[in-house]
This record gives structure tokens, sequence and C-alpha cells, in this order.
């Protein structure tokens, strides 16, 4: 076993990166990643790999399109107006089916919003910020070692489907420091060769070609025929979400992700003591939706589920969804940076137990 | 029968885009004569632009990418980081490179990025029809400056290769012009200059190349060619704006 070490989420992101044969990093300085660059500038070289400061978020997103469109492993990292900047870019490289890793390490908005921890950036991430049908896998990791388990897979996954992952955290994760272990991973996936790279002929006689333009509308339109069957695929063998306190009957689920979700348990803990039992799903794919744990979850239930967000309503949306009127679904959010805590989010609870009983 | 002038390797068999009397025929095979001239088809990469040249990827035989409009120095930079030793150029118009994509240029330029920019100025949008450019001469006649451009309002043109010369990273800019043979002959040395610095690792390179746009400057491509001679080239003088390895003895 790897030894543990006690490490910055912003940081391991990093580290994690470099772990999975991350080849290259373009960055761009905003609060609160910029360790991420920083961490990529001093050790890149170490390793003999490639750091790039671009001289914007829209020019480091067009240079991981260069770099892995000639297939290599590529990374870039921002928060959310920069994730808005570099939304153009993602959109060509879910078009063009390109691998690659993004990290949005959430900030409070709209416009330039604010710099402390938030999740309203979840339509964004989930919904397509760029323009077109594209669909990108999300990841919304809660501690510092689920973040680095999942840079690593995000890179197998990229690389297997052809398409962008991204790694949704906060403020909070990314500053925060937990003992992490990187472990030794051999992936389990079948990772096809990267054969339509465009890295130099080299021998080969036809040319690859990345591109996203396809000015026939029967030519487009089967190509978006070709990335839903993909996205249909992905939807069925990715979906990750983990399941607390859903062993038996409870009054009321909580729906959370992220850091949040770790408060939520502690809620969870205290509700118990007054005698409420409270389950969670902790989304950890937000695309896809883990919509089979509703199911799973849904006999247990009496009362009905509550979407608990750092945002003022968004994955509440596919909770409802998910739910699809079988039960009741009710919302707790705070914006802007402000983060529930335990003893408002028991009152809340309370609330709808009390007005239910 | 001996064979004396056929289809560069670098360039595909495939029927053109370009309207009649466009130079971007010319100048993609000036391109792809340098390729096969320099035996470097196997290891070129090529990123063409948003623009009337969007499908340069359809002609060129190399490895090719499309860019997103204005982007293509940053795509080319990804991939000249991710493989060092490919030789990369981008294909880019005027509106791509001259308004939306400038700062992609100048810092891609500024970085001393090993590519060669390829940049075709012919003043005016033309896959759009025919709109202002930021290299449309003051007083220019086009679908948005109908009245001609007024430097009062619409400002004035760019001259991007005397502007990026002043960079350190950039080691060898040109302007250049293909309105006749003399002058097409030129363009040529100056293009295959320019992979050649690449090739030699020493930074970022430039050739403007002065263009006609008989269609949307709604001339033959005979009064095209005398319209660039009397307008553009006093705006935009030919020659080199910046060369390292002037003064270097062969």
């Amino acid at each position: 076993m790897a030894k543990k070490v006690l490490m910055k989420g912003n940081e391991a992101i990093g580290e994690a990166a470099i772990h999975a044969g991350c080849q290259c990093f373009f960055g761009y300085p905003i609060t609160p990643q910029t360790e991420i660059a920083a961490y990529m500038a001093r050790r890149m070289p170490q390793v003999g790999r490639v750091f790039l400061q671009a001289e914007s978020e829209v020019a480091a997103i067009n240079m991981v399109y260069g770099a892995a469109g000639a297939g290599v492993r590529v990374m870039t990292s921002s928060s959310s107006p920069g994730i808005s900047l570099k939304s153009e870019g993602i959109s060509y490289i879910a078009g063009a089916e390109l691998p690659c890793v993004i990290v949005n390490i959430v900030r409070g908005g709209p416009g330039l919003g604010g710099i402390q921890p938030a999740q309203s950036d979840y339509f964004q991430a989930t919904k397509g910020g760029g323009h077109g049908d594209y669909r990108m896998v999300v990841y919304a990791p809660s501690s510092v070692q689920e973040l680095v388990d999942l840079v690593q897979e995000a890179f197998d996954v990229a690389d297997q489907y052809r398409n962008p992952v991204m790694i949704m955290g906060d403020g909070m994760l990314g500053q925060m420091m937990e003992p992490v272990e990187f472990k030794e991973r051999q992936t389990t996936r079948n990772l096809p060769e990267k054969t339509w790279a465009a890295n130099g002929l080299r021998g080969r006689k036809i040319h690859n070609v990345i591109n996203s333009l396809y000015l026939k509308p029967e030519e487009l339109e089967a190509h978006n025929k070709k990335l839903q069957q993909k996205y249909a695929e992905i939807e069925k063998n990715e979906v990750k979400y983990e399941l607390y306190n859903l062993e038996n009957e409870v009054d009321i689920v909580i729906v959370s992700y992220g850091t949040l979700a770790r408060i939520c348990k502690n809620a969870i803990k205290m509700l118990e003591k007054e005698g409420i039992k409270v389950g969670l799903i902790r989304p950890i794919t937000l695309w896809p939706y883990p919509k089979k744990a509703f199911d799973e979850v849904m006999d247990k239930v009496k009362l009905g589920f509550i979407s608990i967000e750092m945002n003022e309503g968004q994955m509440v949306e596919d909770v409802k969804l998910s739910v699809n009127g079988r039960k009741p679904v009710f919302f707790y959010g705070r914006s802007g940076g402000m983060v529930p805590t335990p003893a408002e989010i028991v009152n809340k609870i309370k609330e709808i137990v009390g007005g239910a009983k | 029968m001996a064979i004396v002038f056929e289809r560069p390797k670098a360039l595909l068999d495939v029927p053109t885009h370009y309207c009649p009397g466009c130079t971007h025929g010319i100048i993609h095979r000036l391109v792809a004569e340098v390729i096969d001239e320099l035996g470097i088809l196997d290891k070129t990469i090529g990123v063409a632009p948003v623009g009337c040249s969007v499908l340069a990827y359809d002609y060129f035989a190399c490895d090719m990418y499309e860019a997103a409009h204005g982007r293509a120095p940053a795509v080319a930079t990804g991939i000249k980081r991710a493989v060092p030793d490919s030789i990369v150029f981008t294909y880019q118009g005027d509106g791509d490179l001259a308004a939306i994509g400038t700062a992609e240029i100048v810092h891609a330029a500024a970085r001393g990025e090993k590519i060669t920019t390829i940049f075709v100025n012919n003043a005016i949008y033309g896959m759009t029809g025919g709109q202002m450019a930021p290299t449309t001469l003051p007083g220019q006649v086009t679908e948005t400056s109908p009245y001609g451009r007024d430097v009062n309002t619409a400002g004035y043109p760019i001259r991007v290769s005397e502007m990026i010369a002043t960079l350190d990273g950039a080691v060898y800019v040109e302007r250049v012009s293909v309105d006749s043979v003399p002058n097409i002959i030129k363009a040529k040395k100056a293009i295959k200059k320019a992979f050649e610095l690449q090739m030699q690792g020493k930074g970022f390179t430039m050739v403007e190349v002065l263009s006609i746009c008989p269609t949307n400057w709604g001339l033959s491509p005979n009064e095209a060619i005398k319209w660039l001679r009397e307008n553009m080239i006093p705006y935009y003088p030919l020659g080199v704006k910046k060369d390292i390895t002037a003064g270097e003895v062969k």
C-alpha cells in the first residue's frame, strides 16, 4: 500500500493527474483553483512534461483541444467564470470527440460573483455550458481521497469514450487538507488505441482530421445520433453514487453532493438522536445522473426527498425528474458562498417532518 | 514525356470550393510545395481557421485540425507542445487572425511558439459575404461599411505584420503578395524560410500574404489584382518585417 500524505485538495488534483499520465497542463490563474496551476508549474517540468500558462481560459481550452487531438492525456482547470470562457472550447472538444479532463473549482455567481464555495454551476456542467447537443461526464467528489481517485478515473473514462470529463469541486475541497493515498492502479478498462489522433502521418496513408464541422445536415444529424448512442452507453455504464443510512425505512431522504453531502451526514446524525430517520443519496456522477438510486430507495421513503444545494435550486430539477411524481420533493439551498450548517439542515428537515405529522 | 508540373504530394486530389479567381488556391499550393520540398509531409500538422479556408483540412494531405474562430494559434500551441518534433502551421484569414483571434496570435508570437502562421489578408470577411474586417482599408465599401470605412467610427486597419514584428518571440515576419509571378515566387521563398526556421527551433514565424477577393470586392479577378496593387500594397508595404537571421553568414 502506498504511503498516505497530507495534501491540499487543489494540489492533490495535480498529483493525481500526473499519476494518471497527464502529459500536458494548460492553465490560467483564477481563485479558488490557482494552486492547481502553481503545483503543475512546479511538478510537470520535474517529470519531463508540459506546463503552460495560457493568455486566457479561451486559449487554455484550445490548447487542450490541440494536445488532446494529438493523442496525449491533457488537463486544464479553472473556476466558474473561467469555465464560462472555456465553454466554447468544450463544445468543440465534445463535437470533435476528444478526451480530456477539465477541473471546475466552483465559486458563487452569476457574473464575477464571489470566491467562496458554491454549487451554482450545476446547470452549466450537466446541461451543457456550451452550444449544441453534447454531454460531458461530471464527477463531484466529496473528499480529497475521492478527488484523487476520480481524477485518475476521469482520464480513463475520457479515453474510453473519447469525451471531455469534468471534475467539479468547490473552494472547500480545493483548500482543505486531508490524508490521501495515491494508489498504484492499473485500469481494468479496455482503452482503445488512439488511431484517430492527428500527430503527424508518420507512415500512415490517410490523414487524420480533428474537426467538429459537418456542413451537410444529414451528416451532422448522423454525427449527433452517434454521439447520443455514446451518451446512452455512458449512462448505462458510468453512473456512480453513494447511499447512506438507507438500509432501513426512513422519514426523508436528502439528496446532496460534494462537500455539502458531508455536512448533510452530520445533520443526519443529529436528527437520528431526535428520532428522525434520514437517508442520503449522494450523486458522485452529476451526469450521468443516478436516477436508479431513487428507484432503489423509493419503497423505504415515508415523506419524500429534499435536495440540499449551495445554489438557488438546480439539481432539484433532476431530483424531480428522477422521482417522477412518486413522492414530494423539497428543496433547501444557500448561495453566494454561504454554506448550510448542520443546524440549519436539521431545522429545515424538522419543519418538513413536523408539518407532515 | 517528362512531367514538368504536377499536384504537390501535400495537396489532395479533390475539387476546390474557392470562388473563381480567388488566390487561396495559389497560397495552398505554395504551402504544399514547401512541405514537399522540405520532405516534412510525414510530421506536418496544419490548423485550419473559421472563414473561407475553413475547409483547408480537405485539401492538405498532412494531419489537420479545424479550430474555433481565431483560436488556431492556441490549438497549434497545444499540438506543438504535445508533439514537439512535429511541424505545425496555422492557415488563417484576416477576420480570424486580426479580429477575434488577436489575443491568440499575439501571445503565440510573444511566447515564441515554434509554429508557422500563414496569414491571408484580403481586407474583408469572405465566408460570411463581404463584411468589414480589421484590415479593411479606410473608405472601402463592404456590407457593414456601406458608406465606406469611416475611421472616425470604425477605426483604422491593423498592420498585423508590423505589430507582430515588435515581439521578441517572433523570429521571422514577412509580408508578401500573390498578385504577380515574381511576387508569387517571393511568397514561396518566404513561406519556405518560415518553415525552415521553425524546423531549426528558432521561434515564431509568420508570413502575411496579400490576397484578393473578387467575389466580395465586386471586381473581376483582373480588376481585383489591380485594386490590390493600387490600394492594399501602399497601406500594407511588402517586405521582411523581422528576421533574426538577417546578417548571418550562410
